[in-house]
């Protein structure tokens, strides 16, 4: 796959430890062609970050390189040597970083900012040219005005544009974008891309693009790393990496991936990511692995080649081909009764003096045993709807029923009995589990309180439902910070459920989650539905989890529902413009199947 | 027990030993005084003689004798007033910053309206309007030291409030008592318990200061705030008399700290939660560290 003149990068041992010496990142290898993009994927604890720091010498406090080189453009570089490293910095690699908010100076100006750059590594440029150019070729005003903006006075997708603009400044024949577009909504993602994909194309500049999204960098990617627990398990080119996957965890990633395109039943991978603290002597993803022999978890294979790729797996060979999941089967959506029907509802938000006008004469139902999804990019009134249903938050007009009798506007004042029936679950599992309770006290809470069981009873309830929810047994007395987020969330789900509700209220439960748990949650509350006879209405901002779970959609835009209707009409012939530019904006798995 | 798990850290068995050591010699002292604290046992501010290791003070009173006495008075006043500032203060900061009525802006604009008083001063106008006791001393340094806890309290409590667990109980219509004391207390103590330390180093010299005005306690009562004050005249005869109490003082609040810091460092690290929303934005980057 090298051209000629050899790769531009090539990256050999890569390893970074703890201080303690526990390694977080072991023998990366990566290597690049003039460019060309290398997509680094994986989840949270993979050790992606870590790698892309450390292709700049950089290691955060608290970790330290202890191997490997870099070589760029014929020059060498030993990782190790901070110095060393940072003459590459800037002229031969520049990075993006994560979270535009936090990562632009809040007291520079746009100038100030660029120029920074401008000044540290080619001090003999007119620092006002070059900003002026590279606002330009980052499609941004090149005006005096602009340049003199600070950044709260930016939106999210001009902050990361700038952000790009000073890693591109000085012209570096490589950038590292580091999840440059998480955090930001899917149109402003879009457009991000576009402009990452053009800048590619136009000024040959190879990219190293880190991700927890496999959808994102299924687009922009021509080779594709996947990390899991501080090994790469996978390397090749994207294509054959990603619609035949041969380590066990790529195909399990690949599996989780929810499709509006095609919808189909996700299957998440059991079990949880493995902490920095107890990986395996041998392969990492060994005690999640469905086909994992004796040796496995006390030998640690090595990157080899098969099928045209690397792959650190003995049992490569038996990795089977990625099998297409069941179709959803959708419920009806119209006739029969509905269990709730929420009618002309708006309400608004106070900010000091100022009303905002958060969910604007919005009108849906939900029928007995269907799952109807809201969506809608931040600020677009969702949240605010499912808060005014579970009683949290007081509607200024319109009414809520359920099973045809009014909703008090605040929980405290409606009966037992609407209370017991619907139940909401929230967004950031960090923060909807007590951190002073134990589990099973926190799950049989509801069931002591809204359905009058004694303690005892409450208990055992509890315990069923937590097995349920398929959390092991020896996890009921511990308390929520010994979770991971996805076991916090069955936690809550079991919560829920303690209630004996009719109605789940999921509120974005999945957008904290790594995507192989968010396909385990989803595909455990489509099975609660069924045995259960809930309906759910289900809150998020992914299109293809709407179109792996629901039945019917709302569409939001800024308070106002601009479409609804049944999944599949909705997302095959959009009506409304809105619509037609959040589906063409989400990403899509490519390439697969 | 969790709770007790302070005791295994540096900071905290460093503190335990030196709020031990002051305990004893406050709680077990009296027994082993060699004189009575009242007592006249020699010449006024003699040095250290084999009668009296310490020296006699200004009036010729046994130093070593007054030391031992005089920590029970300094240990009750500062302990009740901070224990009775922290019922006061939780009470009013929990339920203005859970109640989204109007006793929220009540509650704390009195609140503010007490802290602008210098504390003093305001001990000193209630002093001569009420009257002077311990007990009134104690509610007084109670008044002064309350508001700072309710803000403290205030600010977690609005925190706690909309975290997914209390909205939880809310839309289960529990109790709001219940979601006080089963939500919201347990989850601010961390804050509260890093404050115990020094509210009670503050009430101790508030007390000392206050003394020294001569307000609240009054000679001949022996209390290392009170001795301070008494001996200031014959540091240069014989320092014993206010060194020690002072340094008795000094070790009191370094205990308390010590322990309040390791307790709520425990149970800072038995909750710590995870701040991170989307996967991987915890991961921020020192992206100026990259620039340079």
């Amino acid at each position: 796959m090298s051209r000629p003149g050899g790769p531009l990068l090539s990256v050999r041992d890569l390893t970074v430890v703890l201080t303690s010496g526990q390694p977080v990142i072991q023998d990366v290898c990566l290597s690049l062609d003039p460019g060309q993009t290398l997509g680094v994927v994986g989840e949270s604890g993979s050790g992606k970050t870590t790698t892309a720091l450390a292709l700049l010498g950089y290691a955060r406090p608290g970790m330290r390189i202890t191997s490997g080189e870099l070589e760029i453009s014929g020059e060498r570089v030993a990782l190790t040597d901070e110095k060393a490293a940072r003459g590459v910095r800037g002229r031969l690699v520049s990075h993006v970083p994560q979270d535009p908010s936090t990562n632009l100076n809040p007291a520079l100006r746009v100038a100030g900012a660029i120029g920074d750059v401008v000044h540290e590594h080619r001090p003999r440029v007119g620092v006002d040219s070059a900003v002026f150019d590279i606002l330009e070729r980052v499609h941004l005003p090149a005006t005096r005005a602009f340049a003199r903006r600070f950044p709260h006075q930016l939106s999210g997708g001009q902050k990361q544009r700038v952000l790009i603009a000073c890693a591109l400044v000085c012209e570096p024949p490589l950038i590292v974008l580091d999840e440059p577009t998480t955090g930001l909504d899917v149109v402003t993602q879009a457009r991000i891309l576009e402009e990452v994909e053009r800048l590619h194309r136009d000024r040959d500049i190879a990219m190293i693009y880190v991700s927890h999204d496999i959808a994102v960098i299924s687009q922009v990617a021509d080779y594709v790393a996947v990390m899991y627990g501080g090994f790469v398990v996978e390397q090749g080119a994207t294509d054959q990496v990603l619609s035949r996957p041969r380590h066990p965890y790529t195909r399990g990633l690949v599996a989780s991936v929810p499709d509006h395109t095609a919808p189909r039943r996700l299957r998440g991978i059991a079990g949880v990511a493995i902490g920095l603290e107890d990986r395996p002597p041998g392969c990492p993803f060994a005690p999640r692995c469905g086909q994992s022999v004796d040796r496995c978890s006390v030998e640690l294979p090595r990157l080899e080649h098969v099928d045209g790729r690397s792959v650190r797996c003995f049992e490569a060979g038996r990795t089977p081909p990625i099998a297409r999941g069941d179709a959803v089967a959708r419920h009806p959506t119209d006739g029969g009764d509905a269990l709730l029907s929420v009618e002309h509802l708006t309400a608004v938000h106070r900010v000091g003096r100022q009303t905002v006008v958060a969910t604007d004469d919005v009108s849906f139902r939900v029928h007995n045993g269907s799952c109807v999804a809201l969506v809608g990019e931040s600020g677009s009134g969702k949240t605010t709807i499912a808060r005014a249903i579970a009683g949290l938050h007081r509607p200024t007009a319109g009414r809520i029923l359920l099973a045809g009798a009014a909703l008090a506007p605040r929980a405290q004042k409606r009966p037992l009995e609407h209370r017991r029936r619907c139940q909401i679950i929230f967004q950031d599992p960090y923060e909807s589990l007590n951190p002073r309770v134990r589990i099973i006290n926190e799950v049989a809470r509801p069931a002591r309180v809204l359905r009058g069981l004694s303690k005892k009873e409450a208990a055992s309830e509890a315990a069923r439902l937590l097995e349920r929810v398929r959390m092991p047994a020896d996890l009921a007395a511990v308390f929520p910070g010994e979770l991971s987020g996805g076991e916090r969330q069955r936690v809550a789900i079991a919560r829920a459920l303690a209630a004996g509700p009719d109605l789940l209220v999921c509120d974005e439960i999945t957008s904290a989650l790594d995507v192989s748990v968010q396909a385990a949650v989803i595909e455990l509350l489509d099975e609660l539905r069924a045995s259960l006879s809930l309906s759910l209405l289900f809150i998020t901002h992914n299109l293809g989890v709407v179109a792996s779970i629901a039945d019917y959609v709302l569409i939001l835009d800024q308070g106002r529902v601009c479409e609804q209707g049944a999944v599949d009409r909705v997302f095959s012939d959009p009506q409304s413009p809105r619509t037609a530019e959040l589906l063409a904006a989400a990403p899509v798995l490519r390439a697969v199947l | 027990m969790s709770a007790l798990r302070f005791a295994g850290t540096g900071r905290g068995r460093v503190g335990l030993v030196i709020l031990g050591f002051v305990l004893a010699v406050a709680l077990l002292g009296p027994f082993f005084a060699p004189h009575d604290p009242a007592a006249l046992v020699g010449a006024p501010g003699s040095s250290p003689s084999g009668a009296s290791p310490l020296g006699t003070d200004g009036l010729g009173r046994d130093v070593l004798s007054r030391v031992l006495w005089g920590g029970r008075s300094v240990l009750w006043l500062s302990l009740s007033a901070t224990a009775l500032a922290f019922v006061v203060g939780t009470l009013i900061g929990a339920v203005a910053g859970y109640s989204r009525s109007l006793l929220d802006p009540l509650l704390m604009r009195l609140v503010d309206v007490v802290l602008s008083f210098p504390p003093i001063l305001f001990i000193l106008i209630i002093a001569t309007g009420v009257g002077e006791s311990e007990l009134i001393l104690v509610i007084e340094v109670a008044i002064v030291l309350a508001p700072g806890l309710a803000r403290i309290v205030y600010s977690a409590t609005r925190e706690i409030s909309v975290r997914g667990y209390t909205e939880a109980a809310v839309a289960r219509g529990e109790r709001t008592s219940a979601i006080l004391a089963r939500e919201i207390l347990p989850n601010i103590l961390g804050p509260l318990i890093a404050n115990l330390g020094l509210t009670v180093t503050f009430s101790v010299l508030l007390i000392a200061a206050v003394n020294f005005l001569g307000v609240g306690l009054q000679p001949p009562a022996a209390n290392w705030a009170l001795m301070i004050s008494e001996n200031r005249d014959i540091l240069s005869i014989n320092a014993w008399a206010t060194v020690v109490p002072a340094g008795l003082i000094g070790l009191l609040t370094i205990g308390v700290n010590l322990v309040g810091d390791a307790i709520s460092h425990t149970l800072g690290v038995a909750g710590r939660q995870a701040p991170t929303l989307t996967p991987g934005a915890a991961e921020l980057t020192p992206a100026a560290e990259l620039v340079r």
